[in-house]
């Protein structure tokens, strides 16, 4: 059976977005080594491109190509024992794994591994998502920089200098024990949430939201969701990332302009993505205590469910945001804080909470607290303050579609 | 197995005002950390302040200095090492974790092999 051409491309386009990890993290068992993985897992999908034309797309794709890639391996590894003996060893149980292992169809599921190994905190963030990207999203180096706005020479000495750091220092392909599991599991979902984050507002550029960053960091949070079904903090992720992002069609107007969520079109959010968030909410918050990214999904979905922003439960987001402040103390919560003070409370007391905050070095420089200071002000008409506020938070911001709604505000206080 | 080298660096100036129980109580740290840790470690020492450190560089023109004092000077200074065996960093890092340095930290180094 032969199959057409843009049919066995598309094919190869839906296994490498699906099936990237689990290909890769099953050869790195067989190679034990990351670049040489990567290389036969490379060679893999090109050779599908011409069996699968041939042949026809196979019933198991991901199987079909961890069986291609682990026999490249394999023969690598035994075409060169030099190479063998040299390679860093990312595995203790040393084994060699015959040709019935590198044959069978059934597999084991090495993506957590892959996950932790990327994720593990021996490596700095911006290195840890890097690699996250590359090895479990499959994402080449070129768009990972694109997406974090630096050149791809920077991009690929990042990554490689992470690999060689893994390879050096051992960094363990496995899973870790129960006692580092939940710490470890943080270092993961931070990932995931920075690669979410980054798409969601996208630090510089034309466009608000980077919708491949989004849907990359949508398809990690399920993925971790399948391998970890008992953490609560995994649900709360996922849950957090569905209902944040079921906003995205309401968060700029047809012009391209920031719509704030006092003035987003509710009628735009995407339904099904915040039924399936709340439904997570209800399972994350069943830990005790609840934790970080459950907190953070539950004030998310306290909004998806108000029907006008003024019908907003502010005071439940206002609890909710104590409570996170508690699990995860940090100067930007209390900043959002605040700002739901304000509109619980009003905003002269939103604005007193936000002093509050001035002086915490941790947020100089950062753009959303002069934002929010000129909020409040114009609110309560103090409109020369307000207008120096904003200035400020202009100064801050290199989004362009955030500075054209800061300019807005700006002259809309002028007039 | 790899091995893997604990660099302890701490503050000096902390040891040096600290009353003997503190110092006593601190070499029974290291005492139960050996013991605990017996397998895991194929060496290790407590160095001389940095007081006592000399300092020998070549430079560009070949000429050979000696001076007086560490190689860098730093708040925290490299105090005293373990040397260990390993399967991966996860092991080492759990080793690590329990090395006694109240006064500072510990890094972790891999020891690098030669074909």
């Amino acid at each position: 059976m032969t199959a057409s051409a843009p049919a066995v491309a598309d094919a190869v386009a839906q296994a490498h977005r699906r099936e990237w990890a689990f290909v890769l993290a099953a050869t790195v068992r067989v190679t034990r080594d990351i670049d040489l993985a990567e290389e036969c897992v490379q060679d893999a999908y090109a050779r599908a491109l011409e069996h699968w034309a041939r042949d026809g797309v196979p019933e198991r794709p991901g199987a079909w190509l961890t069986i291609v890639a682990r026999r490249r391996a394999l023969d690598l590894l035994r075409r060169n024992a030099r190479l063998a003996r040299s390679l860093p060893l990312l595995l203790d149980d040393v084994h060699e794994p015959g040709p019935d292992e590198a044959a069978a169809p059934a597999v084991a599921d090495d993506r957590l591994a892959l996950i932790f190994t990327c994720a593990h905190p021996a490596l700095a963030e911006p290195a840890q998502v890097a690699l996250t990207l590359r090895l479990v999203c499959g994402l080449r180096t070129a768009e990972i920089a694109r997406a974090f706005l630096v050149s791809e020479p920077t991009m690929a000495a990042r990554i490689t200098r992470a690999k060689k750091k893994i390879a050096a220092a051992r960094i363990p392909f496995r899973v870790p024990g129960a006692d580092e599991l939940p710490a470890r599991i943080q270092s993961v979902l931070s990932v995931v949430q920075l690669v979410f984050t980054t798409g969601h507002t996208a630090p510089g550029g034309r466009v608000l939201v980077r919708t491949d960053l989004v849907e990359r960091s949508l398809d990690l949070a399920r993925m971790l969701r399948v391998l970890l079904p008992a953490d609560a903090e995994v649900s709360g992720l996922l849950a957090l990332i569905l209902l944040t992002d079921a906003r995205r069609a309401s968060r700029t107007t047809q012009a391209g302009e920031l719509a704030l969520l006092a003035d987003q079109d509710r009628s735009l959010w995407d339904r099904e993505a915040i039924e399936e968030g709340v439904a997570l909410v209800r399972v994350a918050l069943r830990a005790r205590p609840p934790g970080r990214f459950a907190l953070m999904a539950a004030i998310a979905a306290v909004h998806a469910e108000a029907p006008s922003f003024d019908q907003t439960a502010w005071p439940e987001i206002v609890g909710l945001y104590e409570l996170l402040g508690e699990a995860w103390p940090s100067p930007v919560v209390a900043l959002n804080r605040a700002a739901a003070i304000g509109f619980a409370d009003g905003p002269t007391a939103g604005l007193l909470a936000l002093d509050a905050l001035a002086d915490d070095p941790a947020l100089e420089g950062y753009r959303y607290l002069p934002a929010a200071r000129a909020d409040l002000l114009r609110r309560l008409g103090r409109t020369q303050e307000a207008c120096a506020a904003y200035e400020q938070a202009l100064a801050l911001s290199d989004n362009d579609v955030e500075r054209a709604f800061l300019r807005g505000r700006l002259d809309g206080l002028g007039e | 197995m790899a091995g893997y080298l604990i660099l302890i660096y701490e503050d000096e100036a902390s040891y040096a005002s600290a009353d003997e129980s503190v110092l006593g109580e601190v070499f029974a740290e290291h005492t139960a950390f050996g013991e605990a840790n017996g397998a895991a470690l194929s060496g290790g020492n407590a160095l001389a302040a940095t007081g006592s450190a000399t300092s020998i560089r070549r430079e560009p023109s070949g000429e050979i200095t000696v001076t007086d004092g560490p190689f860098v000077e730093t708040k925290e200074a490299l105090g005293g090492y373990y040397l260990i065996e390993a399967a991966d960093l996860d092991e080492a890092i759990a080793v690590a974790k329990q090395v006694p340095a109240r006064f500072g930290g510990v890094e972790v180094r891999p020891i690098r092999l030669f074909d």
